[in-house]
């Protein structure tokens, strides 16, 4: 066995998966180093999480293979679920028991592992050891969830949208969690549509689209793919007949534009040189700019860049 | 001394898993007032109001109007001389107002020149009952001497009373209610929740987590049977005459062909709504038919064989046999075949088609 095929972690090839009215994974190929996180970014519906379901043998492709930290499914099923860590999206436990009951529910399925009330002081919950999970606020659930993943002491851990419909204080709180996981050398596969949290958490991100991985590569070597450091946009409103944004491709240090109904969306290397040219042309045009706003730029924008569409478009 | 220490709950961890399943349902259970009151205090509510009701039915008496109309002659006199009946001399508008709202069993209608007429509904046994009793009355205190001598001899012994005939019955419904909600509400609420996704994701065994529900149903069981039985038994005196290990045998094979038909029932269901609809469904025709209020012998022979089939009426007859008639085994047998039937091929069908995610 070479050197690489021990580093891989996760090797997926020629994944397929379709439901009746969609093709939820379209030939998909992917490789997860062993202590990289790794992530996949997309918008609802890409294909995510029936990706990440199958790597947990939830779901069984309609062909494909999945090689995990060595083994597959098919054959080493019950050593497999011993090493991996998994948080599904929207598990809500029962609100009857308290902390230390479920997370005891879930250590005694596990041949290994720090012991429960470690656990719960690793994801914060001392204080609520004690309480019914009903009592526990959006952000405890989470860690909660992230305690019953990390219980049986994972090589591996999947985690499926960790912060979609926290607030920020949580969000940072899970955050914080998964890169302490990350310090211990060991693999995260997750997936989320939050750019940020992507930027922030992942080694590398696969951008996801449609069933396909359409781009991958680090965060920075995505944005950097992109050659614009930063995105303008802008409305017009006025002017005589329709606003023709077309010609401001002709300006120095314009990398792309696009627009629609007079909104403009342009990614641009310098502000400083390109910025006065854009506006000098606007009013040129006895047009008036009714929202103006500049961003650098971020995956958000490599998404925009490769499909047309925003990430939360939907 | 440390190392041992150390590994100790590691060798367990497997038999850990299913006591810390089983008593992932204990909690939910007693956790949640109204499964509570349901299984345990319903019960007894629906037994002392029967039981009540029915408390002293062998001596009730039968209501009889007898129409005012001047031709009455000392019949009101003869009839108030049998104990079992109540006169009320009424107009003839009042009476058959009060024979058409049940108030009374039988209007007597003297006749001018000494003949009477009896008004009832001959399809209700209380004025069958009433017209046989006041026409004896009638008869005898106008003279009739009966030619061959009878005597009575009343037996009130208990096990012939309704609430002996009712306590099986609710037994059963209770082991059936509890067996077949308590699984599936649990299993599909956990899917709903998708929790049984989050559990199959883990090491979980398929087969503890089913195996913790029958589980902690044997622990309720002794519970809920042991709970209705005391309260026939110390506050009706309700009759215990059959072999108590033949009982115990009765209730466990009971609760447990019920749990598999819960879990059956359970088995592909995602939502609340949709699993009360099939519960109900499937439970609503054996709290009719299986003879929980009132003897399934009174429905038509034609549809006797399919009310024999089901389990409940199995569950039934036989705790009515061991309980009340002290049958052995052997005259159980086969109720006893019929649940292990039932047990085994609910179980199997359930577990083929069950949805786990």
């Amino acid at each position: 066995m070479s050197q690489a095929a021990e580093s891989i972690a996760l090797r997926v090839r020629a994944l397929r998966k379709a439901y009746a009215d969609v093709v939820a994974v379209d030939h998909l190929d992917l490789d997860v180093y062993r202590g990289e996180c790794f992530g996949l970014l997309g918008p609802n519906g890409a294909g995510k999480t029936t990706t990440i379901e199958i790597c947990e043998g939830l779901t069984d492709p309609d062909s494909g293979t999945v090689e995990l930290l060595g083994r597959t499914w098919r054959r080493n099923a019950a050593e497999l679920k011993q090493l991996l860590g998994i948080q599904l999206q929207e598990t809500q436990f029962g609100d009857k028991l308290t902390v230390r009951e479920t997370v005891t529910l879930f250590r005694s399925f596990y041949q290994r592992g720090p012991s429960v009330d470690e656990v719960i002081s690793l994801v914060q919950l001392e204080q609520k050891r004690d309480s019914r999970v009903g009592q526990l606020s959006g952000g405890q659930k989470q860690r909660l969830a992230m305690a019953c993943a990390l219980v049986g002491d994972p090589e591996f851990l999947f985690l499926d949208e960790p912060s979609t419909g926290l607030d920020p204080q949580a969000r940072r709180q899970v955050w914080d969690l998964i890169e302490g996981f990350k310090a211990t050398g060991r693999t995260i596969l997750l997936t989320t549509h939050y750019m940020d949290e992507a930027e922030k958490l992942c080694d590398r991100v696969g951008i996801m689209d449609r069933g396909r991985i359409i781009a991958l590569d680090t965060p920075r070597a995505l944005i950097a793919s992109l050659r614009a450091e930063h995105v303008v946009q802008f409305a017009v409103a006025g002017g005589d007949g329709p606003f023709e944004a077309d010609g401001l491709r002709a300006i120095a240090g314009v990398l792309d534009l696009r627009h629609s109904d007079g909104a403009v969306e342009m990614q641009v290397e310098q502000l400083h040189q390109t910025l006065p040219a854009v506006l000098q042309a606007i009013a040129a045009r006895r047009c008036s700019l009714t929202q103006l706003s500049t961003h650098s730029a971020t995956l958000e924008d490599v998404f925009v860049s490769l499909t047309g569409r925003h990430l939360r478009d939907e | 001394m440390s190392e041992t220490a150390l590994t100790a709950p590691r060798e367990s961890a497997n038999t850990t898993s299913l006591t810390q399943l089983a008593l992932m349902r204990f909690r939910e259970f007693i956790r949640e007032p109204e499964a509570v009151f349901w299984t345990f205090i319903f019960p007894i509510l629906l037994a002392a109001g029967l039981g009540i009701a029915f408390r002293n039915k062998p001596a009730d008496v039968m209501k009889v109007a007898v129409v005012n109309n001047g031709h009455a002659g000392s019949y009101a006199q003869w009839l108030a001389r049998d104990r079992s009946l109540r006169i009320r001399q009424l107009d003839e508008s009042d009476a058959f107002r009060a024979l058409r709202t049940g108030a009374v069993a039988l209007v007597v209608i003297p006749q001018p020149g000494g003949g009477v007429t009896y008004r009832y509904d001959d399809t209700n046994p209380d004025g069958r009952a009433a017209r046989a009793t006041v026409d004896n009355a009638i008869q005898r205190g106008a003279g009739r001497v009966d030619p061959v001598p009878a005597r009575d001899d009343r037996d009130r012994e208990p096990g012939a009373r309704y609430i002996d005939f009712l306590i099986p019955g609710l037994i059963g419904m209770n082991m059936m209610g509890s067996g077949m909600w308590g699984i599936g509400f649990s299993i599909v609420d956990a899917r709903r929740r998708k929790l049984l996704k989050r559990l199959i994701a883990s090491p979980m065994s398929r087969g503890q987590y089913l195996a913790s529900y029958l589980l902690s149903r044997l622990v309720f069981l002794v519970l809920e049977v042991g709970v209705v039985a005391a309260f026939g038994i110390f506050v009706f005196g309700v009759p215990f005459r059959g072999d108590p290990g033949a009982f115990v045998l009765i209730c466990l094979l009971s609760a447990l062909a019920f749990s598999a038909l819960g879990l059956l029932t359970a088995s592909r269901a995602r939502t609340i709504e949709g699993i009360s609809g099939i519960m109900n469904l499937i439970m609503l025709p054996m709290w009719v038919l299986s003879g929980v209020f009132f003897s399934a012998d009174r429905f038509p022979d034609a549809v006797q064989p399919i009310i024999r089939a089901l389990p409940l009426t199995a569950v039934i007859d036989a705790l009515r046999m061991n309980m009340l008639q002290g049958l052995g085994l052997a005259a159980v047998r086969g109720q006893i075949l019929l649940l292990a039937t039932w047990l085994l091929v609910s179980f199997a069908v359930a577990l083929r088609i069950f949805r786990w995610r």
